[in-house]
């Protein structure tokens, strides 16, 4: 059995060792966080995509020509499961969790390095099944993200129904075994590998994120991999767990009896917890580097702590909310709705600490920081409308409008996407030795920032004013002529927030071979990663064990040499 | 778990508000010193692996159980008679055989726990082994480990068997949702049990291929627990089709 001990005896030397089936974490969570970026790319292409359809329905568009109905369902498909899957719940985790969290416990690697491998390689498997989606006859599958029965449930439903959707399920069971292989090694890593001092109360917060994800993932995605095998089994063996009496095409199905609400369920109470997997990342990285680059504790650290774990407690308790459509009962409606709204407490304690802890800070508005404070606003305005949809009797009048895509674009798409981009302009240097150009970062964030309120603030209105989600074209509906204008301007600011995205990656290719060197600690900060070579070595320590002293975030410590004091740094005595 | 041990407070300085935290303690120290693999520390890790591992195959079943019992309450429409009727179906299930089965896995359940206890005592006895002019007598050991996987693959052919003798009379996965839900739990099982299969050939190839007692008592160790949690799974699977029908 490797063990990390046993791994970082010796450094692989070979190629394919050291850079394909690597059992370093570092190797791997890189493989991770590039797998994403070539995901969101594919995710964006396929946005812009449907975002040009839906002004110029006739549009003969590069790769796909004129898109039929089917193909517009098929493109939204496909950018949600690639988006979410491959995207937010690889890369914030996956690249970024197994790179740090490691270094950050003072460990020298994973606790089950080789497992650390193959969740890596799974979840590559995935994601080629399912970019096959697109290649196989019929096409890419129709029944969205959320993969909704009958639809999902039956072959002849649609074009993409067939082989796709098959392709389509079956990356995601694989991709479940391949989050649980990587949330298992998470949960043992941060418990059972931190440091001498590294107590749980002095573990970053960043550290707290990860390791709470993990147990959501742990806890959640089993319940999808089941629904996904009873899926597999309607569609193919014959069974009638999601489908009822349907005709299809005039066809009556063999299927009776099946409840399409059971699939929503599982489904929902995967998926709900599946937002936090893709937003608790982010909002770990948010307080580091909002900390950080406010030279000040971050404010109320136990707070923090204890409000991620009861998102993520809550996050268990509120998937009926997205079924208030399905005619569920008052009385569950008014529960799920509580304990939604319940979730803007701790929300709203994280909030209030962020802001504390600017509060009066010393600010260095670096790329990082930037991207962080982005982070808090997307944060605010994403989630304001989230009181507004966990209530039964405006979810009603509000859920299959744009108001919906609106909103969880806002909290759980570009909120995310901002944790991430702070978190690569913050370990950047850390991770390559190199430090990212900080004018075109800037550039970047000021396009990206003000390019997704330009395309989701106006989606807001939209769906108050009663545009649908999921229709392919709506430019010939009578009632929604008077958005044309105000889509026209959603589209264009698509455009310019992708486009803006390849400064971004020439910044990123760029600055890894060109970038100025980066020094061990270039933003002055205290966690372990800091300590420790840049890039770090193979054993992350250069074959020492750091000892901890101090809490995660000391800085502006009175008395101290500097305005900031290292974890390993003899103790301060100051708060955690 | 972690281990914290207070040392004594250091003057502080500044701004603390609560005493002085020690400067050492917390975390992991099983790596201590670095001078080679500490077993103890590893076979804590696999544990815990073991139990991350163990609430996933729980969420699972849960999540099927939940399915099942929603699945049984649903009406269906029956476009005949205009109403809503029950569908659930009844499934004969051969109770002889699944009783056998059952007994197969429990005494499989007891062989590996044998197989367990008896590697913890080699590997306790290592170090004293090591001392020159030492000796524990017949090192030979009764092959629980090699019984249990035979018990182990008994109790898959009797599954099998159990699977023919349903379709024997006349129960398909698609015949009715009872039915589809015997075969879906009992299979689910069975897959899982195959994972426990690898990882009882697996610490079994530990042990033929001289891997150092420490190392295979972490095999064997955390095979065994997996292998009591199957059988606990295999009870509750076997009382929820028994009971809930």
């Amino acid at each position: 059995m490797a063990t990390p001990a046993t791994v970082h005896a010796h450094a692989p030397q070979g190629f394919i060792r050291k850079y394909i089936f690597s059992l370093d974490h570092k190797v791997i969570g890189l493989q991770y966080y590039f797998l994403a970026l070539t995901a969101v790319f594919v995710g964006m292409f396929l946005s812009i995509l449907m975002r040009i359809h839906m002004i110029w329905p006739t549009a003969v568009l590069p790769l796909v020509g004129e898109i039929k109905p089917e193909q517009y369902l098929a493109l939204m498909t496909m950018h949600g499961t690639i988006m979410v899957f491959f995207v937010l719940t690889t890369a914030p985790q996956g690249g970024f969790g197994n790179y740090m969290l490691p270094i950050q416990i003072g460990a020298p690697d994973m606790a089950f390095p080789v497992l650390n491998m193959l969740s890596f390689w799974t979840t590559f498997v995935a994601y080629m099944v399912i970019l096959a989606a697109f290649f196989v006859v019929g096409g890419a599958p129709l029944h969205g993200w959320t993969g909704y029965p009958p639809l999902s449930a039956i072959q002849s439903s649609g074009p993409g129904e067939g082989l796709g959707a098959d392709l389509w399920i079956t990356s995601i069971a694989i991709f479940c075994v391949a989050s649980l292989m990587g949330a298992l090694n998470f949960i043992t890593t941060t418990l059972d590998l931190r440091a001498k001092g590294m107590t749980m109360m002095r573990l970053p917060l960043t550290v707290w994120s990860w390791f709470i994800t993990a147990i959501l993932g742990l806890l959640a995605f089993g319940v999808l991999l089941s629904a996904g095998i009873l899926l597999l089994m309607d569609r193919n063996l014959g069974t009638s767990f999601y489908v009822p009496l349907v005709v299809v095409n005039g066809v009556q199905m063999a299927h009776k009896g099946g409840s399409p609400l059971l699939w929503q369920h599982l489904f929902w109470f995967f998926g709900h917890p599946e937002v936090y997997i893709a937003i608790l990342p982010g909002m770990g990285v948010a307080s580091q580097v909002l900390s950080t680059f406010s030279r000040k504790p971050i404010f109320g650290y136990k707070a923090m702590v204890y409000a991620m774990l009861s998102i993520g407690f809550f996050g268990f308790m509120v998937w009926g909310h997205h079924m208030f459509m399905s005619g569920m009962s008052p009385y569950s409606a008014f529960a799920f709705s509580l304990l939604t709204m319940c979730i803007g407490v701790p929300s709203a304690i994280k909030t209030f600490n962020w802001l504390g802890t600017m509060y009066k800070g010393r600010i260095r508005f670096s790329t990082p920081m930037l991207y962080a404070i982005g982070f808090v606003s997307l944060f605010v305005s994403g989630g304001l409308s989230g009181p507004f949809l966990a209530q039964p009797v405006l979810d009603i009048q509000l859920h299959d409008t744009a108001f919906v895509p609106a909103h969880f674009h806002l909290i759980m798409g570009v909120a995310a996407i901002f944790g991430i981009f702070a978190a690569t302009y913050y370990w950047f240097p850390k991770m390559f030795g190199r430090m990212m150009n900080e004018t075109w970062g800037r550039v970047h964030f000021f396009i990206t920032l003000a390019g997704t309120y330009a395309i989701f603030m106006p989606m807001h209105y939209a769906g108050l004013a009663g545009q649908t989600r999921r229709y392919s074209q709506f430019t010939e509906v009578a009632y929604l002529q008077k958005l044309i204008p105000l889509n026209t301007f959603i589209t264009y600011a698509a455009i310019i927030t992708v486009a803006a995205q390849f400064i971004f990656v020439i910044n990123l290719f760029w600055s890894m071979f060109k970038g100025p060197k980066a020094s061990d600690n270039p933003w002055e900060a205290t966690t372990l990663e800091w300590t420790t070579a840049t890039p770090p070595p193979h054993d992350n320590f250069g074959g020492v064990t750091p000892v901890v002293n101090n809490g995660p975030y000391e800085y502006g410590v009175p008395g101290a040499a500097k305005d900031y004091v290292m974890q390993t740094d003899p103790a301060t005595g100051a708060a955690h | 778990m972690a281990t914290y041990t207070p040392a004594t407070p250091i003057d502080h300085v500044g701004h603390g508000h609560k005493p002085p935290a020690p400067p050492a303690g917390g975390g992991d120290d099983g790596r201590g010193g670095g001078d080679g693999p500490n077993y103890g520390a590893r076979l804590r890790r696999a544990r815990l692996g073991l139990i991350c591992a163990i609430a996933t195959v729980c969420m699972v079943f849960i999540s099927l159980t939940s399915a099942y019992i929603v699945r049984q309450g649903l009406p269906t429409f029956d476009g005949s008679s205009n109403s809503y009727v029950r569908d659930w179906g009844q499934v004969d299930l051969p109770w002889l055989l699944l009783a056998i089965n059952t007994a197969v896995l429990l005494v499989s359940s007891v062989t590996m726990e044998l197989a367990r206890r008896n590697v913890a005592q080699q590997a306790a006895l290592a170090p004293v082994k090591s001392i020159p002019g030492i000796s524990l007598g017949d090192e030979r050991s009764f092959p629980w480990l090699g019984i249990t996987i035979l018990l182990g693959i008994g109790f898959l052919a009797g599954q099998w068997l159990a699977w023919a003798e349903l379709h024997a009379r006349g129960f398909f996965l698609d015949t009715n949702p009872n039915s589809s839900f015997v075969f879906l739990l009992t299979r689910a099982h069975a897959v899982h049990l195959v994972g426990g299969m690898i990882a009882l050939l697996w610490a079994g190839s530990a042990s033929l291929l001289h891997r150092p007692v420490e190392s295979r008592r972490i095999a064997v160790d955390i095979t065994a627990w997996y292998w009591h949690f199957m059988a606990v799974l295999w009870i509750y699977v076997f009382a929820l089709l028994g009971l809930a029908r």
